[in-house]
C-alpha cells in the first residue's frame, strides 16, 4: 500500500489537475457520475423502497406512473412497473449491480493484465512469447462473443441451482477476462522500454529484486495508460453487462441490472408504461456517456500513444 | 440445387411479380415460434401441429365449437370393445394428385404408432391399423377408448406411396444422420399446399384448388412469420405488416385496440396454470428441514395466501378466468362445485401455518417458465410476493421452458408451474391420468412430486375405460374434488387467449388457441 | 514468407482445434435437448431410450472424440429441434448474416471515414464538435436500445421501413438476396445502420486520431514548409498514411459486425446466423449452438490471418506496431 499513494500522485500532478478544471466537460462528468456512485452506493439508505425484498411489493401499487403525470402517486417519483417496485429505486439498485460487475470486471482485467504485461515484458522469451500468442488470439475475437463463450461456460459448469446467485460472479469473471488483453499489452510495450534504461540497470546492480523494481520503479510509469483504459473499459464493460442482460444470459429479472431493466421494459414498449424502460435506458445511456467524456479528457490530458 | 427446384423458385418468383391481383388474399400471419419442421409425426408441439393441419388433414377434426367431426372419414362404427371401423371420403386427393385410399390411413397410423415415433404417447391404447377395403380401415385398440377420435384429430394422414418413395415410412430417428425428407417437404390433402420455409424466417402455403370440402375461407396465400419478440411482433402488427398475430400480448392490447384498422380478439382459453408441489420427504431447498409442503394444511394455508382477483386484475390484466379447479370450464370433467375459488386471507394462512408448526414460515424453491405461458414469470413473481407476506419465502428461479419443464420433471424443485390444455384429448382424463394418478408406467408422467391417492387412481383407471359419458363424468368430477381436497395441485388461472387482427379478417377463434385459417376471410 | 504463412496456419489451427473445445465444452452441460424430442407425457423409459440413441450416455471423452472428428469435415449433426442437417441450415443463414453485415461495414466506411477527415481538418468547427458528441453517444447507447428507437420511430410512427426479417428474397442457386427486390432492400436499411452505428463512430474516431497525429508528423511538417498546398498534403499524403492502420482495424472489426450481428439480427428478427444462433440458445440447440462458434470462429481467424499476411506484404516492419495501434 505504501507504494500505491506515491504511483497515484505521480499520475495526477498539478497539470493534470489544471487541466481538469479547466474542461468543463470534465467536470460535468465527473460530478453526474459522483451523483450516480454515491446514489448506487448508499442506495439501500436513500432508495424509497427496497426492490429485492419482494414482502414489500403489493401488486395493488403497479403500474403507477411518475409522480408528476395523473395518477402518479409522490411515494413513487419516476412510477413503478408491473410487479409494483418502484422504478426510481430499481434504477439505484441496478446501476450498483451494473457498476459493481462495471469496477470489478475492469480491476480484473487491469489486475491481470498489468501483471502478465510486466511479467511478459520483464522477462521476455517463452514467457512472454506465449502470453502473446493468448493476447493475439483474445484480440481477433470481438468481445461481445468471447464474453458469451466465457459467460457459457461459467453458466454450464455451475450447477442450475446456483446460477441465479452467481449471475454476478459469472458476468464479473466473463467480462474481465475478456478485457484483460490492452493493459498487457500496453504495460509490456511500456516495461520492455522501461527495463532498458540506466536507472532499472542501477537499482538491479544495486541487488533489488525483480520484484520489487517490477513494483517500485516500473508499475508507476505505465499507471497513467492504464488508467486510461480503466477508465474507457469501464464504459465498454458496463455497455457490456447491459448487452448480456438484454440477451437474457446476464443478472435475473429477480436482481435486474440496467440491462435487465431495459430488457423488462422492452416488453412494455407499447403497453403506454413508457416510464419502466425509458428511465433505466436513458440512466444508462448518462452514466455510460459521463465514463466515456471523463475517459476521453483523461486521455487527452495524459496524452500517451495510445488511443 | 436440383432443376425442380430452380423450376419451384423460378415460377414463385413469377408469381410474386405477377401477383397484384393475389396479393390482396395472402394471409400474413405473425406467432411467436416457428414450426418445428414440416412432418406433423416429429413432436407433438401443439402449434406446429395445428399449422401443418392446413396442410394435412386427419380422419376426424374439431370444429369451430371443438366438436368432432367427419374430415378425411365420414362415418365410423365401434365392430367391438378394441376394434373402431372408418370409412374413408370418396374423391379425396393428395396435392401432388394421388387418392386417398385406406392404404394410405393404415401406413400413416403404424408410421405414428411405431415404436420410434415421438407422437406415441399421444395414441396410448391404439395397437395399429388393418385394410378392410379400398375405402376402409379398421382401428385396433388394446381395449375400450372413449376418446379415441380425440387423439385422431392429431394423427394426421399422409400419402403411402410418397412417404414409400421418400424412403419416409418410418417416423424421423433422431439418431439417424440423414436429414428427413418430411421434415422439410410436405404432401398432404389439407386446404393449403406447402410452398416454401425458411426456417425462423418464413413458412409459405398456397391455397388447394382441389381440396374435398367446400372452402369458408378466401385465402389464395399464407404467410406465417414467427416472431419472438412481443415488442417486435406488436410493432409489426401496428405498422401494418402482417394481418393477425397469435399471441398478442395482454399488455399491449390497449395501444392495438387505439390504433386504426386493427382490433384484438379475445376468448376464453383451455389452458388451465397451476402449480405442482414437492410432495417429498424433504425439499430441495437445503435451508428447510423436512418438507413443510407434505402437509396438506401448509398447502390449504398457501392458497389463502394468494389474490386470486388481484392476480388476475394486474398480472393479468384482467383477461384470465380464476380456477378452482384443474381443468377449465369447456373440457369435460370441470364442475362448478369444484371451481369455488378459496378466499383470500393471509391472516387465516398465517393461522394455519402456526398451526401447522410454521409460525417462523420456511424457504422453498420456486420454478417457473419465462417464456411457456401468458405472463409467467410475473406471475411467479407476484407469488413470491405474496407468499412472502404470510412468511414464506419462495427462492424464485425463472428460466426458459426447456431447461424448466427438464426440473420440474425431476422434480429438482419444490414447487412450479405447469399449465395444461389437455390437447389433443380435450377431456379431464389427461389430467387424471398424466398429473394426479401415481406415477408408474403410462400414468403420472407429469406428476413428478408424487402425489398419491388411491381413490383418485382407481376412478382413473375406470374412466380409462367407460364408454358411458354420463357415468365418465361422473368419475371425472369426484376425483377432482379429491384432488381439491387434497391440494394436490395450486390451480390459479385458464389462460386467456388474445390475439390481433387487422380490420377485415374474419376467424373464429377456438379456446384451443390454433388459428383456423381455413375459416377465416379476409378483404 | 512462406515460414511466416506457415507459422499463421499453424496457429490458426491451433485456435479452431481450443475454440471447438470450448464450444464443445460449453454446451455439454447447458441444457438437455431431450425435454424437447418427447411429448410432455412421455415416460421415464421412453426418455432414457432416447438418451441412449443419441449419445448423451456415452463417456465424455467418446462424445468429445466425435464431435472433433465430425467438426473437422464440417458435419455438426442435427439440429435437435429442426431435424435437418446444421452445416444446412448454417449455409441457409449464411446469406442473410453476409449480406447485412456488408451493408453495414460499406455504410461505416462510407460515412466514418468522410466525417473522420472531416473532424480531423476542421477541429474546432462546431459541427466537428457536433460529431464528436454524437459519436460518443454512437458508442454509449447501447445498441439494442438505437435498434429499438430506430422500430419505434421509422417502422410504427412513420410506418416507412419494416419492422423484422429480409422482406422478399430471390433465390440465386442456394444464395438468397435480398438486393433483388424493393421490399428486401426496405428491410436491410434499419438493421444495417443499427449495426454500422457503432462501427462508424469507431471508425470515424478512429480516422480522426491517425489523422491529426499523421498531421503533425515531421514529414508534413516540411511539406507544408516547402509550401505543398493543403489539399494535396491532406489528400495525397496524410489521407494514404492514414488509412493504413484503419483498414486493418476495420479487416478486424469485420469480425466484430458478424458478432455484433447476434444483436441486431435478435432486435429485427433477421433470420442469419446470429439469430439462428440465439433461437439455438433458447431451445438448448447444442449442435447449432457449436457450429456457430466454430464457423464464426473459423471466419474470425480466416480474415485475420488475410490481414496479417497482407500486412506482412505492404510492410513487414508494421507487423509488430499492429498491435498497438489497435488501443480501442
Amino acid at each position: 500500500m505504501s507504494t500505491f499513494m506515491p504511483m497515484l500522485y505521480s499520475a495526477w500532478d498539478s497539470d493534470i489537475a489544471y487541466s481538469f478544471r479547466k474542461s468543463r466537460v470534465a467536470v460535468i462528468s465527473t460530478l453526474l457520475l459522483l451523483a450516480m456512485f454515491l446514489a448506487a452506493i448508499f442506495a439501500p439508505h436513500l432508495a424509497p423502497q427496497n426492490p429485492f425484498d419482494i414482502a414489500e411489493l403489493s401488486l395493488f401499487d403497479s403500474e403507477l406512473p411518475p409522480a408528476w403525470a395523473e395518477g402518479g402517486n409522490p411515494a413513487y417519483l419516476l412510477g413503478t412497473d408491473t410487479q409494483a417496485r418502484d422504478v426510481l429505486s430499481s434504477i439505484m439498485y441496478g446501476m450498483r449491480i451494473s457498476l459493481v460487475v462495471g469496477f470489478a470486471s475492469v480491476i480484473l482485467a487491469a489486475v491481470l493484465g498489468v501483471t502478465l504485461g510486466l511479467l511478459g515484458g520483464f522477462l521476455g522469451g517463452i514467457v512472454d512469447a506465449v502470453l502473446m500468442r493468448i493476447a493475439d488470439v483474445l484480440l481477433s475475437f470481438p468481445p461481445i462473443l468471447v464474453a458469451l463463450l466465457i459467460n457459457g461456460v461459467l453458466r454450464g459448469a455451475l450447477p442450475q441451482s446456483a446460477q441465479a446467485d452467481s449471475a454476478l460472479i459469472v458476468l464479473i469473471l466473463s467480462i474481465g477476462l475478456t478485457n484483460w488483453v490492452q493493459y498487457a499489452r500496453t504495460v509490456r510495450g511500456s516495461t520492455m522500454v522501461e527495463r532498458r534504461k540506466e536507472y532499472i540497470e542501477a537499482a538491479r546492480t544495486l541487488g533489488t529484486g525483480s520484484v520489487a523494481i517490477m513494483v517500485r520503479h516500473i508499475l508507476p510509469n505505465v499507471l497513467g495508460p492504464v488508467l486510461v483504459i480503466a477508465t474507457i473499459n469501464l464504459g465498454m464493460a458496463v455497455l457490456t453487462e447491459a448487452t448480456l442482460s438484454f440477451l437474457g444470459v446476464g443478472m435475473p429479472p429477480t436482481q435486474p441490472s440496467l440491462g435487465t431493466l431495459i430488457q423488462i421494459g422492452n416488453e412494455f414498449l407499447f403497453s403506454g408504461i413508457w416510464w419502466v424502460v425509458v428511465f433505466p435506458a436513458v440512466a444508462l445511456a448518462v452514466l455510460v456517456l459521463a465514463v466515456n467524456l471523463l475517459g476521453d479528457w483523461l486521455r487527452d490530458a495524459l496524452n500517451p500513444k495510445l488511443r | 440445387m436440383t432443376p425442380r427446384k430452380l423450376l419451384l423458385t423460378a415460377t414463385t418468383a413469377l408469381s410474386l411479380a405477377l401477383g397484384g391481383a393475389a396479393q390482396a388474399e395472402t394471409f400474413r400471419l405473425g406467432t411467436n415460434g416457428d414450426l418445428y419442421g414440416l412432418d406433423p409425426h416429429s413432436m407433438t408441439d401443439s402449434f406446429t401441429v395445428s399449422f401443418l393441419n392446413h396442410i394435412y388433414e386427419a380422419l376426424v377434426r374439431y370444429d369451430a365449437d371443438l366438436k368432432i367431426e367427419p374430415a378425411l372419414a365420414t362415418s365410423w362404427e365401434q365392430i367391438d370393445e378394441t376394434t373402431v371401423r372408418y370409412h374413408l371420403r370418396e374423391g379425396v386427393k393428395f396435392h401432388d394428385g394421388q387418392d386417398l385410399t385406406a392404404e394410405d390411413v393404415v401406413a400413416s397410423v403404424n408410421r405414428a404408432a411405431h415404436e420410434d415415433s415421438p407422437i406415441r404417447g399421444n395414441i396410448a391404447g391404439l395397437v395399429g391399423a388393418k385394410m378392410v377395403d379400398d375405402m376402409t380401415v379398421d382401428l385396433l385398440l388394446d381395449g375400450p377408448n372413449p376418446l379415441l377420435n380425440n387423439f385422431l384429430t392429431n394423427i394426421l394422414i399422409f400419402d403411402a406411396g410418397w412417404l414409400e418413395e421418400n424412403n419416409a415410412l418410418d417416423p424421423i430417428d433422431a439418431q439417424k444422420g440423414e436429414e428427413g425428407y418430411t421434415t422439410s417437404h410436405a404432401n398432404g390433402t389439407g386446404p393449403f399446399r406447402f410452398v416454401s420455409r425458411t426456417p425462423d424466417a418464413q413458412t409459405v402455403l398456397e391455397v388447394n384448388e382441389g381440396w374435398w370440402d367446400t372452402p369458408q375461407h378466401n385465402i389464395t396465400r399464407i404467410e406465417l412469420n414467427p416472431i419472438n419478440s412481443d415488442a417486435t411482433r406488436v410493432a409489426a402488427m401496428l405498422s401494418g405488416e402482417l394481418d393477425m398475430i397469435v399471441p398478442s400480448p395482454l399488455q399491449d392490447s390497449k395501444r392495438i385496440e387505439a390504433t386504426p384498422g386493427m382490433h384484438v380478439l379475445e376468448a376464453p382459453g383451455l389452458r388451465a396454470i397451476m402449480m405442482g408441489f414437492n410432495l417429498g420427504d424433504q425439499l430441495n431447498n437445503a435451508s428447510t428441514e423436512g418438507n413443510p409442503l407434505k402437509k396438506v394444511e401448509v398447502r390449504q394455508a398457501l392458497v389463502h395466501a394468494i389474490s386470486y382477483d388481484l392476480l388476475r386484475d394486474k398480472i393479468m390484466r384482467g383477461k384470465s378466468r380464476n380456477l378452482g379447479t384443474l381443468v377449465a370450464p369447456q373440457v369435460p370433467g370441470f364442475d362448478d362445485a369444484n371451481d369455488e375459488i378459496p378466499a383470500y386471507d393471509p391472516e387465516l394462512a398465517k393461522q394455519m401455518l402456526a398451526d401447522a408448526g410454521y409460525a417462523d414460515g420456511f424457504s422453498f424453491n420456486m420454478n417457473c417458465p419465462n417464456d411457456s405461458y401468458v405472463n409467467d414469470a410475473a406471475i411467479c413473481q407476484a407469488l413470491a410476493a405474496m407468499f412472502a407476506r404470510v412468511g414464506v419465502k419462495a427462492d424464485l428461479t425463472a428460466e426458459t421452458k426447456a431447461i424448466h419443464f427438464e426440473h420440474a420433471r425431476a422434480n429438482e424443485t419444490d414447487m412450479f408451474m405447469l399449465g395444461w390444455a389437455t390437447l389433443p384429448m380435450l377431456d379431464g382424463y389427461s389430467v387424471l391420468s398424466a398429473m394426479l394418478h401415481t406415477p408408474g408406467g403410462q400414468m403420472g408422467t407429469w406428476n413428478p412430486g408424487g402425489y398419491s391417492n388411491a381413490e383418485v387412481d382407481r376412478l382413473t383407471e375406470a374412466v380409462a375405460v367407460e364408454l358411458d359419458a354420463d357415468k365418465r363424468l361422473a368419475m371425472m368430477v369426484e376425483a377432482f374434488a379429491i384432488a381439491k381436497n387434497d391440494v394436490a395441485w395450486l390451480p390459479l388461472h385458464a389462460q386467456p387467449l388474445s390475439w390481433a387482427a387487422r380490420d377485415g379478417v374474419s376467424i373464429p377463434q377456438t379456446g384451443d388457441d390454433k388459428a383456423r385459417l381455413w375459416l377465416a376471410r379476409i378483404d | 514468407m512462406f515460414a511466416f504463412l506457415l507459422r499463421r496456419i499453424v496457429q490458426a489451427a491451433l485456435v479452431m482445434l481450443v475454440v471447438a473445445s470450448i464450444a464443445f465444452l460449453m454446451f455439454r452441460f447447458l441444457g438437455d435437448p431431450i425435454s424437447n424430442l418427447l411429448p410432455e407425457d412421455a415416460t421415464v423409459e421412453e426418455r432414457a431410450d432416447l438418451r441412449e440413441k443419441i449419445g448423451l450416455n456415452d463417456p465424455f471423452v467418446v462424445q468429445y472424440g466425435r464431435f472433433i472428428t465430425n467438426a473437422a469435415q464440417g458435419d455438426f449433426g442435427q439440429s435437435y429441434r429442426n431435424n435437418r442437417p446444421v452445416s444446412d441450415l448454417l449455409a441457409e443463414r449464411f446469406p442473410a448474416t453476409a449480406e447485412l453485415v456488408l451493408v453495414a461495414a460499406s455504410l461505416a466506411l462510407a460515412l466514418g471515414i468522410p466525417l473522420g477527415i472531416y473532424t480531423a481538418l476542421n477541429p474546432r468547427g462546431w459541427i466537428s464538435q457536433g460529431l464528436q458528441v454524437v459519436s460518443l453517444l454512437g458508442i454509449s447507447v447501447p445498441t439494442f436500445v438505437t435498434g429499438i428507437l430506430l422500430i419505434l420511430l421509422f417502422s410504427v410512427t412513420l410506418g416507412w421501413l419494416p419492422s423484422f426479417g429480409r422482406g422478399e428474397v430471390v433465390d440465386l442457386g442456394g444464395w438468397t438476396t435480398g438486393f433483388l427486390t424493393l421490399s428486401g432492400l426496405k428491410a436491410l436499411i434499419l438493421p444495417s445502420i443499427m449495426l454500422a452505428l457503432f462501427q462508424m463512430t469507431l471508425i470515424m474516431r478512429l480516422v480522426r486520431a491517425e489523422m491529426l497525429e499523421v498531421l503533425r508528423a515531421d514529414y508534413i511538417k516540411f511539406a507544408r514548409a516547402r509550401g505543398m498546398p493543403n489539399r494535396m498534403l491532406h489528400f495525397k499524403y496524410a489521407l494514404k498514411n492514414t488509412l493504413i492502420p484503419v483498414m486493418t482495424i476495420f479487416g478486424l472489426q469485420l469480425g466484430g459486425l458478424i458478432a455484433f450481428a447476434i444483436i441486431t439480427e435478435t432486435v429485427f428478427q433477421w433470420p442469419g446466423m446470429g439469430f439462428l444462433f440465439i433461437q439455438a440458445v433458447n431451445f438448448s440447440d447444442v449442435p447449432v449452438m457449436a457450429a456457430y462458434l466454430v464457423l464464426v470462429s473459423f471466419l474470425f481467424v480466416v480474415i485475420n490471418t488475410i490481414v496479417d499476411l497482407l500486412y506482412h506484404v505492404v510492410d513487414p516492419r508494421l507487423r509488430v506496431e499492429k498491435s498497438t495501434a489497435r488501443g480501442v
